[in-house]
């Protein structure tokens, strides 16, 4: 391979010789070049801070997903695991590009947004927070979140948000491919051995009480109207993929109450379980540490 | 037949990913203009955190810039999102040759706006081995060493290989 044809060159050559990829240098705007004027009608602060739940569903969990590669059973599930990883990481900088560009009060970029806020600034459910204790709760987390999210996304298409709508016709396939991953794994561990059977279960059991605030709609998406999607409104569709599923499984729903909020809020109010702060400090430590650095 | 040359330099571009095929055999570069004395090339990414996006738009104003083009603008379009039903008769020839098997029709048109059905118990049509062309193959994967693809093996000639999944 010539000189010229090698990317991480042409790369490198881009920013001078002595320049390499680090937080905050070489990243495009994934919007680049894309019109992000918000829509007469359509509230941008409103947009922005939909956004940014979104984004930081997909963020959080990525970072989730991404601490399981090297630790998973099979090269395959190595693959698989860090390709969905990738996906969400790329839905939350669009998503999070969407946010800023849609309102410049916010005064921050993809990367300010994603390092330099703090927890209680974050709006993602609490699903995504916690580490899976193993593989089959992974898969159960999984499973629910691919499924809810892509029924949501699925509506978001129609999104008065032209940006929005484009990123969620992009997300759609993506989702789709997650949800039927998990579910595989949801099936061939339920319908498995003993063992399986009994930490599928267990795994459900884990994330079942956090799937109550997935489809409690939330006064920002009220606000929005046909720019947002109503997670309220998904719930059939999703119980239907969700019960297909555990039923293929010989699994019973699990019957564990929803986790309490706190005063009435939860995730999507900055409220969150201490789970979120490990994942912060991890993901954030290296670009708060040395802010805008280049080498 | 100045813009025909930048289109002609634009999409001889390489996919980083699969250096053999461009990205206009790909069917990521969607259109090379000219708007006053800038050329204009407009990219779509195939999936939401592929990493050769910037690549690519590294590489194509590199390209536009040595072929004489002094103000060079890549621009991203998200709507209608890739599907694999873009990449053209070339390319997918060129899939063919390197081994790797080219994606069926997308089941879900770009356009659709109804839920999409659960594959867990469809049963999905056989990929044929790209090296001997027996359709007797088991997928192993169903995400590879890339976004775009998954792992297959065929049963007749024992050779595992890639397929461009179908999006």
């Amino acid at each position: 391979m010539s000189h010229d044809d090698n990317p991480y060159d042409l790369l490198a050559d881009e920013h001078g010789e002595d320049h390499r990829w680090a937080f905050g240098t070489g990243f495009t705007d994934p919007l680049a070049g894309v019109d992000t004027a918000v829509p007469a009608g359509v509230d941008a602060a409103g947009l922005a801070a939909y956004c940014l739940m979104l984004a930081d569903d997909a963020l959080i969990y990525s970072h989730r997903l991404q601490q399981w590669v090297t630790r998973l059973p099979e090269l395959e599930e190595e693959t698989a695991v860090a390709n969905i990883a990738l996906d969400l990481l790329g839905q939350a900088r669009l998503l999070l590009a969407r946010a800023a560009a849609a309102d410049p009060s916010l005064g921050a970029d993809e990367d300010r947004l994603a390092f330099f806020r703090d927890e209680p600034q974050f709006r993602n459910v609490r699903l995504v927070e916690r580490a899976d204790a193993d593989f089959a709760e992974l898969v159960a987390r999984l499973f629910v979140f691919a499924t809810w999210r892509l029924a949501l996304f699925e509506r978001l298409r129609a999104s008065a948000d032209p940006v929005l709508a484009a990123i969620a016709g992009r997300a759609v396939s993506e989702l789709a491919y997650h949800r039927d991953y998990a579910a595989q794994w949801v099936v061939r561990l339920g319908d498995g051995t003993d063992v399986s059977r009994d930490r599928m279960r267990q795994g459900l059991a884990a994330v079942w009480p956090l799937t109550e605030e997935l489809f409690t709609r939330h006064p920002v998406e009220e606000a929005l109207g046909r720019v947002a999607a109503d997670p309220a409104a998904v719930r059939a569709e999703a119980d239907l993929v969700l019960d297909t599923v555990l039923s293929t499984a010989g699994l019973e729903r699990p019957s564990a109450g929803p986790l309490g909020r706190v005063s009435g809020r939860t995730g999507r109010d900055g409220v969150h379980t201490e789970d979120l702060g490990y994942v912060l400090a991890e993901l954030q430590s290296v670009a708060r540490a040395h802010p805008d650095a280049t080498w | 037949m100045v813009t025909a040359t930048a289109r002609e330099v634009a999409g001889a571009t390489p996919d980083p990913e699969l250096p053999p095929l461009t990205i206009a055999d790909l069917g990521i570069l969607r259109s090379v203009e000219h708007e006053g004395d800038t050329v204009v090339a407009t990219i779509t990414p195939t999936y939401s955190g592929c990493p050769a996006l910037r690549e690519i738009g590294v590489d194509l104003r590199r390209r536009l810039a040595a072929a004489g083009f002094a103000r060079v603008e890549v621009r991203t379009r998200l709507a209608p999102p890739w599907t694999s039903d873009w990449i053209t008769a070339e390319g997918r020839r060129k899939l063919a040759e390197t081994g790797i098997a080219a994606p069926h029709a997308a089941p879900d048109g770009s356009g659709e706006r109804g839920p999409v059905p659960l594959t867990l118990l469809a049963s999905r049509p056989a990929v044929a081995c790209p090296m001997c062309g027996s359709a007797r193959t088991v997928r192993t994967a169903e995400f590879g060493a890339t976004a775009c693809k998954a792992l297959y093996r065929c049963d007749e000639c024992r050779e595992p290989f890639e397929y461009v999944k179908e999006i």
